[in-house]
């Protein structure tokens, strides 16, 4: 038993990285960003698809697609998983990695978070490492105002070399300057020219012995960029990148020759596979401090005080716990009770229809087995589900979406890790839990958010256990 | 006790106080895990505050807080600034 690449990867979302364009003219654009900074926001917005938007990593289980049209030229948007960075540590990293490098984009919107945007630009020098044709959107420039973060935007395009636009996308504002600068780069009316990282003396000189052997067998991806990746090379980028080429580059036994020399090069200068990786990872690091520092000023005190006294609150050993037991109890009582009144009257309505259909069966002289298999069977069963089900969930869902909104939900699972760490399992769970209690479909596809594949599993499995608002016992109870 | 020159794992940071990281050791996807947070020599991070049952612990890093676990969070060591 175990999960494996298969059974967790990319293979099991249906991701698809070829996208059908249905004219020529069409543009393929992917939407890449850190989890929780109103990635889907824009892509509902511009696309005016209905994406459950939520603020916990892991919302976009796989690629999603939608169109665009804007001055009669057709935009495929494509919503990728959001992201940290894109090392292909998880499944979501994978399939975000793979799209950007293999699913030929034509443009790649990075959102970022305006109000945490150092962190952010991780991930951006990263996709710029792959792709030149980029247009950074930072949204959430309405809270960023409001936490007094001012950010230039024209300093950050100076130094990323790429357009880069301001939005706040709940509210629409910058979407079409956003789009005017997607389309330019797209068509290829705006040139971008980010500059290349230097990743020292050392690992500039592996990269150039190995880019006169890569350059002539790649296409379609940058060969430095290949070169980096060679020298610390993981499976499933290999598997990738030998699907996308058409064969197996690492492979190849002039370059595994190269890559031998290289390394015993290296390990003279006592440089192994973690240094290396180290010093790539650094260099993004601290060009993207570098950058923050450039464009950026934030006040020094002051800023995030007034979340860390309202932080101290809601984890503190006193009251942390108090108030998340009284918070979870009124949604639960609240859906308990408030859902009583409307599902008495759904019922007494959907019953007084069973009545009436009872007495057309009759009234036609239909055989007994007509009105016991259509009328007690189908429609009774019917209308049980939708009266005792529909109202809870009414009710449970946007209230979870209040407290969801509000930043609580990392809070509890910060609250409970160590509990849930007893038994194995992440203090993430306790959110998928209760997303369980509204519905279970919805709590395991929750599971996502769980890093650790054990854990996932764990989490996975024992959702089933929580019992979903449609089978809350006191209901089942008064029905039957 | 805590001196400029040792490095100490991070889970010694007493709350409030402020440390450069001086070294990971973990490796493979947990070092990778840690990097992607920004956590390579010379980052500060502040120990922000407990949870209610003093694991995991939060942490200010690259103007994100961020908990982690006792457990990851050994494998961290820094040196104490203020």
């Amino acid at each position: 038993m175990g999960l494996t690449r298969k059974s967790t990867g990319s293979a099991v979302d249906g991701s698809e990285l070829v996208i059908r364009k249905s004219n020529p003219d069409d543009r393929i654009i992917a939407l890449a960003g850190n989890p929780n900074v109103g990635k889907s926001t824009v892509f509902n917005a511009l696309t005016g698809m209905k994406q459950h938007t939520g603020n916990w990593p892991g919302k976009t289980v796989s690629n999603a697609q939608g169109e665009y049209i804007r001055n009669g030229k057709r935009f495929i948007m494509v919503d990728i998983p959001g992201t940290y960075s894109l090392m292909a540590n998880s499944a979501e990293e994978e399939v975000a990695r793979d799209f950007i490098c293999f699913g030929s984009p034509d443009t790649t919107i990075v959102v970022t978070d305006a109000t945490c945007l150092e962190r952010n630009l991780n991930l951006v020098l990263q996709t710029l490492e792959i792709t030149e044709k980029v247009v950074v959107c930072v949204n959430l420039l309405d809270e960023a105002k409001k936490k007094k973060i001012r950010i230039d935007l024209d300093e950050l395009s100076l130094q990323l070399g790429v357009p880069v636009i301001g939005t706040s996308a709940r509210d629409g504002k910058g979407l079409n300057e956003l789009m005017d600068e997607v389309e330019k780069v797209a068509f290829g009316a705006q040139k971008t020219y980010p500059p290349k990282l230097s990743y020292g003396p050392e690992v500039e000189r592996a990269i150039e012995t190995l880019l006169p052997l890569v350059a002539p067998k790649v296409s379609g991806i940058p060969a430095r960029w290949v070169c980096l990746k060679l020298l610390d090379l993981d499976e499933t980028l290999r598997e990738s990148l030998a699907k996308f080429l058409g064969h197996d580059l690492a492979g190849n036994v002039a370059i595994q020759t190269a890559l031998s020399t290289i390394w015993e090069k290296l390990k003279e200068k006592e440089i192994a596979k973690d240094t290396l990786r180290d010093l790539v990872v650094s260099k993004i690091v601290e060009r993207a401090e570098q950058i923050y520092q450039l464009c950026v000023s934030a006040p020094k005190s002051g800023y995030n005080s007034r979340d860390r006294k309202i932080d101290r609150v809601l984890t503190s050993k006193a009251t942390g716990i108090p108030i998340m037991i009284l918070l979870l109890g009124v949604i639960f009582w609240i859906t308990i009770t408030g859902a009583n009144y409307p599902s008495e009257l759904l019922s007494t309505g959907l019953f007084w229809v069973e009545d009436r259909l009872t007495e057309f069966c009759l009234f036609l002289g239909a055989p007994s087995w007509v009105q016991g298999l259509f009328v007690e069977g189908m429609y009774r069963t019917l209308a049980w589900v939708v009266s005792v089900m529909l109202p809870p969930m009414a009710i449970f869902f946007p209230l979870f979406t209040l407290l969801e909104d509000s930043g609580y939900l990392p809070r509890i699972a910060f609250n409970m890790d160590k509990y849930f760490k007893k038994a194995c399992a992440h203090g993430k769970q306790a959110l998928t839990m209760a997303m369980g209690f509204g519905c279970n479909a919805c709590g395991v596809v929750g599971c996502r958010i769980i890093d650790s594949p054990r854990e996932r599993l764990i989490a996975t499995i024992t959702n089933n256990f929580v019992p979903c608002n449609g089978r809350f016992p006191p209901f089942t109870k008064r029905k039957q | 006790m805590m001196t400029q020159d040792t490095p100490q794992p991070l889970n010694t940071l007493p709350i409030g106080r402020i440390g450069t990281v001086s070294e990971l050791v973990s490796h493979d996807s947990e070092r990778r895990r840690m990097l992607d947070l920004g956590l390579v020599k010379g980052t500060k991070v502040t120990a922000l505050q407990k949870s209610p049952s003093g694991d995991p612990v939060a942490y200010f890093i690259r103007g994100a807080v961020i908990a982690l676990r006792t457990e990851d969070a050994s494998k961290i060591l820094i040196r104490c600034l203020a």
